[in-house]
């Protein structure tokens, strides 16, 4: 799949699938507070009142969310319990930059979304659409991960990753590896690089590992040259029932998508090269023209409330708090010692490389593998 | 409706009318109110093609002529001159000629085939179902059948290299890229042929042989003098659509090729859904300009195929 959630399968029809019965957007029960501009639990009267609220409006939309993306299956269902809430979880399968179009078509109506979880590039282009929001816990997120006035919030991230089918390939250790006959037809990336995140992520982390700069990924494009005229590259869309019927035997993604791959498919293993990890936030907005603005703030809180940002953990990401959660001891260490602790060089782009770097690659792509 | 029962108001009456006395038209009155009903009949349909196709299509090609923050620009027209997307156009026209030519061929074939079965029988009445229904099977479904038959693990793939030692991949996996489209695209196209050109092949009448054979005229000379010239319209006809429905065709190549956006309708979805190389939005709506002058002139040139091709079907 090209877009930004891969390996959301069929199960995730039904959970689109949701009642997409009508929704009022009534406004904040609990005194005359005009939520949508609310940028703190305080401006509701403290979080009792904020939780009012939201339960006044009753729905939460919810737009990109794949069931198995992050463990974002896990956190819905836990926000509907705990709140009593109906979370309308729509087009599970859209990239970021549709995240934004449906914000704009929908504009007024009741099935709008409500907040966003956005790739880097397509949050900084898109400030317009956010309403600035803190969490209660707003200071244990690090200085170089949020906008000041709360526009938007990293909220996980994962780290790209070698999926591989191990019942038909050896383990990959290092890139050059993958050049070899035994990966013939093998490799493939989710998505292309000119319009998914993720493929693109792959190709800065072929970059650096060629020895390259993430100023200029020109090294990752001639790696998956070479990779293409090997034979070894395989332009199949991977998803999970490509991976399942072992078509995709090898695939550059983010490991929390990868991992839930390898829960669900017999063989399927997860490893990361040595040497630099490239990591890459996602972002977390609210919608300012947001039919529920109560439950969406709710949603923001619980999603970086300790019991959420472990669900993260649980599905294979790094949440942004996770340092916060360490020194207070609430992170879930099971789920942690399963993952295995982010160490290494940690690289990510910053928004002039990447803008740079998706120039780069709209020239180079198509001919490269071509 | 026969002239000797047509009541007075009626079309046929008219027309005997104007016929018999062409300079007075005392019948023009209800033949226009009739017309005026029949216009008002047409408007729910008129009216849905407005707002579901018409509207929409002129909204997407207008966004073509803007640029991202709103200003008149003509910066992505003069994009569809770029050598990246001319070349994804002349993709785009080889693999709609190619899988209409093999169509149009292969599914003449058939319907010759099938003129020796008795109309209404059993095997031409499947056929014909048949067609109907696979010439619509397209799209993510197609696409994941071709995977799984002929994909890298195929069923097909597998028998024909464990079984017969051939290797369908031996120069590389070609399934993935434009080449691979042909197969899937050949699918839907033979069926569409068979569909629409058989109407025009049941109308030769075997009369027509018959009086070539009574003239002593060879089998040859009937199919090069009269039914090559009778039915050259009609195959040419379903030839144009055959290929004007590859060019259109999204689904397919959507679901089987990730990489690269080969093909005019995968540059509009590149251009419409990238996450990575944004403010490209407006240059789908100049794809899409690119792409109904394309079919404009397409269809234009069926429907005056057409109009010949329906003389001989009456």
């Amino acid at each position: 799949m090209f877009t930004k959630r891969t390996l959301a399968a069929v199960a995730l029809v039904a959970a689109s699938a949701i009642s997409l019965s009508g929704c009022s957007t009534t406004e904040a029960a609990a005194g005359d507070v005009d939520a949508s501009t609310a940028t703190t639990a305080e401006d509701f009267g403290g979080m009792d009142a904020l939780i009012a609220a939201a339960q006044a409006e009753g729905e939460l939309n919810v737009i990109a969310l794949p069931d198995n993306w992050a463990n974002y299956g896990e956190i819905k269902a836990l926000f509907e319990e705990k709140y009593d809430i109906i979370v309308n979880s729509a087009d599970p399968d859209v990239s970021s930059a549709e995240e934004i179009a449906a914000a704009d078509n929908l504009k007024g109506q009741d099935t709008a979304p409500d907040v966003f979880d956005l790739g880097t590039a397509v949050t900084l282009d898109s400030l317009d659409y956010f309403a600035p929001y803190m969490v209660a816990n707003w200071d244990e997120i690090p200085e170089g991960n949020k906008e000041a006035t709360g526009l938007w919030v990293n909220d996980y991230t994962g780290s790209m990753s070698i999926g591989y089918d191990s019942n038909s390939v050896p383990e990959p250790t290092s890139l050059d590896d993958l050049l070899k006959p035994e990966y013939r037809g093998a490799v493939a990336l989710n998505g292309d690089p000119t319009q998914a995140g993720a493929a693109f992520a792959a190709l800065g982390l072929a970059t650096v590992h060629q020895g390259g700069t993430l100023d200029d990924f020109t090294p990752g494009i001639e790696f998956f040259e070479e990779l293409n005229d090997a034979g070894n590259f395989i332009p199949v869309n991977v998803t999970g029932a490509t991976i399942a019927a072992g078509e995709t035997k090898v695939a550059f993604d983010w490991s929390y998508n990868n991992l839930a791959a390898a829960a669900t498919v017999d063989g399927w293993k997860v490893t990361t090269l040595p040497g630099a990890v490239y990591t890459s936030f996602y972002n977390q907005a609210i919608n300012k023209d947001a039919p529920h603005p109560a439950a969406a703030r709710l949603w923001q809180e619980f999603l970086y409330s300790p019991e959420a940002q472990n669900l993260f953990i649980v599905g294979g990401a790094y949440p942004v708090t996770i340092q916060a959660l360490q020194d207070a001891g609430t992170v879930d260490t099971a789920a942690l010692d399963a993952l295995g602790a982010l160490e290494g060089e940690l690289v990510t782009p910053t928004p002039e490389q990447a803008e740079k770097n998706a120039e780069i690659l709209a020239e180079k792509w198509t001919v490269a593998i071509g | 409706m026969s002239l000797a029962t047509a009541p007075a108001p009626a079309q046929d009456g008219v027309e005997l009318t104007a016929r018999h006395h062409p300079r007075v038209a005392p019948a023009k009155k209800p033949s226009n109110r009739r017309r005026r009903l029949a216009y008002a009949g047409l408007t729910p349909f008129a009216a849905y093609v407005l707002i579901f196709l018409a509207l929409p299509t002129i909204l997407a090609v207008v966004t073509g002529f803007f640029s991202d923050d709103g200003s008149l620009t003509f910066d992505n027209i003069t994009g569809l001159f770029t050598p990246t997307i001319l070349a994804t156009f002349g993709s785009s026209f080889w693999l709609s000629g190619v899988t209409a030519v093999i169509g149009a061929v292969v599914g003449a074939l058939i319907c010759y085939a099938m003129l020796g079965t008795k109309v209404g029988g059993l095997l031409r009445t499947i056929i014909e179902s048949a067609a109907s229904v696979l010439a619509q099977f397209g799209g993510v479904m197609l696409a994941f059948a071709f995977i799984a038959t002929i994909g890298v693990q195929g069923l097909v793939t597998v028998i024909l290299r464990d079984t017969f030692g051939v290797d369908i991949f031996a120069d590389g996996v070609w399934l993935y890229q434009v080449p691979g489209l042909i197969l899937p695209y050949v699918y839907f196209q033979v069926p569409l042929m068979v569909i629409t050109f058989l109407p025009a092949l049941t109308a030769l009448r075997p009369q027509w042989a018959e009086a070539s054979a009574t003239l002593g005229g060879t089998r040859f000379a009937y199919w090069r003098h009269i039914a090559a010239p009778v039915l050259a319209p009609a195959f040419l006809g379903s030839l144009l659509l055959l290929f004007a429905n590859a060019f259109s065709s999204f689904a397919t190549a959507a679901a089987l090729i990730s990489q690269g956006s080969q093909i005019v309708p995968l540059q509009i979805r590149a251009a419409l859904v990238s996450e990575t190389v944004l403010g490209r939005e407006n240059m789908a709506g100049a794809l899409a300009l690119g792409m109904i002058v394309v079919m404009v002139v397409v269809m234009w040139a069926y429907s005056a195929l057409q109009s010949r091709t329906s003389r001989w079907q009456k």
